[in-house]
């Protein structure tokens, strides 16, 4: 005689360590087996929209630093570059040469606790610890520069609020060659590792054609096997000045586009990412990096839409401008958002323990999908 | 790789009228206007047209227009009445390689716009989002409720440019 059973609702979050900040997910349940998985959001939503609206252009810098708070160089890059986009301001190359550094040392940084704590999320506390250590180093170097290690306020609408320190390229330089090794050991202590590859390999399964329908972007959408890099296939400000690779999901250990294929394209990104920061190193050049900041951001009527490859996927801005001070309505396409709305699908019929492991691969930050 | 004018063109030729205009105003991109009930349609013809193929929607945002009359509605509290309300869609083409942003205009008192989260799935949230912060109203859109504001949040929609901020929620006062 078979036991009664019924569904149950189980909520996880908001406040469960391994949902990445404030997020709660509503998981109908038959057994372990889940049935359907309802997210909420807007617990850390702050109207960061509506603030833009009474701000002036280079005002709303300090608020996009909160939006992925831990990729702010990125988040002011793409909002920069959307202005200047507006202003139509050409930047000079030396301002180009710091952006990128920052803004790749930046991906590392992000890539570095997106790994270390999808290990935590699935049991792996030490490879956290490790990740942790090396994205100090990071934050040192972003101190270095401007005074802050998470928040930096430092590049702003047609170039940066002051020029690097005079030993911030050699200990960039030290960093790269420190940093290169302990990929290899990441991958020895945590990609390679039995359990992990058990946890993560043929779960959360995303095909091609969906995450294209979903608009999913970031190292989520090539963990599916497509070469899709804004800084490849759209590109902006010097990306195309480096030679650099835009890894895939292979489906080394089971289906391509499984959780183990989207966190190894941000491993293997990591690499690429030191190789770009080595060759800006090399080249940059002297200039005046304060030069091409305008007096008055006062753009021109108009709507536009510029986009960047953030360490999370495609964050764009979408500004109206009507031709005051003030920007008239900006509107962020979050990718940790947009990512985050496959997570219905591909938990379907998965189990509980492998809804973390799927959330903790499509690497969202819940302040920038409330904002 | 088709620019704004050609697509605009196949797009006529298809819909004919509900294709209503390609505005050119903004230096930056060029917006093809649709009329509001008929983009669900359009929207089918976009992303499965060999040609067209735009598999994937970038962004979707409503936007206040604030064009319609300013009347006192209370005393020292000037609302908005009549005019419209907007939402754009930015779309792309990866194969294609070739990007379009599509504009629908709906009226402020009864915003109707028809829900395209069938046609592209992250639309959705995306249409949530703009019902939230907006209150258009998204047809036979799948679950149309609040997504980032509270559930109980009474007090209008907050990126209307005519938004009050609320001296109360559920009782509470709420501090500026």
């Amino acid at each position: 005689m078979a036991l009664k059973t019924e569904e149950m609702v189980l909520n996880m979050g908001p406040q469960h360590p391994s949902t990445h900040g404030v997020l709660r997910l509503e998981l109908e349940l038959e057994g372990e087996l889940v049935l359907n998985v309802r997210p909420h959001l807007g617990y850390l939503h702050r109207c960061f929209e509506k603030h833009c609206e009474a701000m002036t252009y280079p005002q709303v810098i300090p608020y996009v630093d909160r939006l992925d708070y831990l990729a702010a160089m990125s988040n002011e890059l793409t909002y920069a570059i959307t202005c200047e986009k507006l202003m139509n301001i050409q930047v000079p190359e030396r301002v180009e040469y710091i952006r990128v550094i920052m803004v790749e040392l930046q991906r590392i940084a992000s890539h570095l606790v997106a790994l270390g704590t999808f290990g935590l999320d699935i049991g792996a506390f030490t490879p956290f610890l490790y990740c942790f250590i090396d994205r100090e180093k990071i934050l040192s170097l972003f101190e270095l520069t401007c005074g802050a290690r998470m928040l930096y306020n430092y590049i702003w609408i047609g170039g940066l609020s002051h020029d690097l320190h005079p030993d911030f390229i050699r200990l960039a330089k030290e960093f790269v060659q420190y940093f290169k090794p302990h990929v290899a050991e990441l991958n020895n202590l945590l990609s390679y590792n039995k359990i992990f590859i058990e946890r993560t390999a043929n779960v959360g399964v995303l095909p091609l054609e969906a995450a294209i329908n979903y608009n999913i972007t970031g190292p989520s959408l090539r963990g599916s096997g497509i070469k899709w890099d804004l800084r490849k296939n759209d590109p902006y400000s010097i990306y195309d000045k480096f030679d650099f690779d835009i890894p895939v999901g292979k489906g080394t250990f089971g289906q391509v586009g499984d959780c183990w294929d989207r966190y190894f394209v941000r491993v293997v990104e990591m690499e690429q990412s030191l190789r770009i920061i080595e060759q800006a190193l090399e080249q940059i050049p002297e200039g005046d990096v304060t030069s091409a900041l305008p007096k008055r951001v006062k753009p021109p009527e108009g709507t536009v839409y510029a986009r960047t490859e953030n360490p999370k996927g495609e964050l764009g801005f979408f500004i109206v401008s009507n031709g005051s001070l003030n920007p008239y309505r900006v509107k962020v396409k979050p990718p940790s958002f947009v990512n985050l709305t496959v997570l219905g699908e591909l938990c379907k019929g998965c189990f509980i323990s492998d809804v973390i492991a799927i959330l903790g691969s499509i690497d969202i930050v819940m302040g920038e999908v409330d904002r | 790789m088709k620019n704004d004018e050609e697509i605009f063109e196949i797009l006529k030729a298809k819909f004919g009228d509900s294709i209503i205009e390609l505005n050119a105003k903004s230096p930056f991109e060029k917006v093809i206007v649709i009329a509001p009930l008929k983009i669900k349609e359009v929207s089918y013809f976009l992303r499965d047209d060999s040609e067209l193929d735009f598999c994937s929607l970038v962004l979707l945002s409503g936007v206040d227009d604030a064009n319609g009359e300013k009347v006192e509605l209370e005393e020292g509290f000037k609302g908005i009445q009549g005019g419209t309300l907007s939402v754009y869609y930015h779309l792309e083409s990866i194969n294609q390689k070739q990007k379009a942003t599509l504009k629908v205009s709906t009226s402020r008192e009864n915003p109707e716009v028809e829900s395209v989260s069938d046609v592209w799935r992250n639309a959705d949230w995306h249409e949530r989002e703009a019902f939230d912060m907006y209150g258009i109203k998204f047809l036979n859109h799948p679950d149309l409720r609040r997504i980032l504001m509270p559930e109980d949040w009474e007090a209008g929609y907050p990126l209307r440019k005519d938004y009050r901020n609320p001296e109360f929620y559920q009782g509470m006062k709420v501090p500026y």
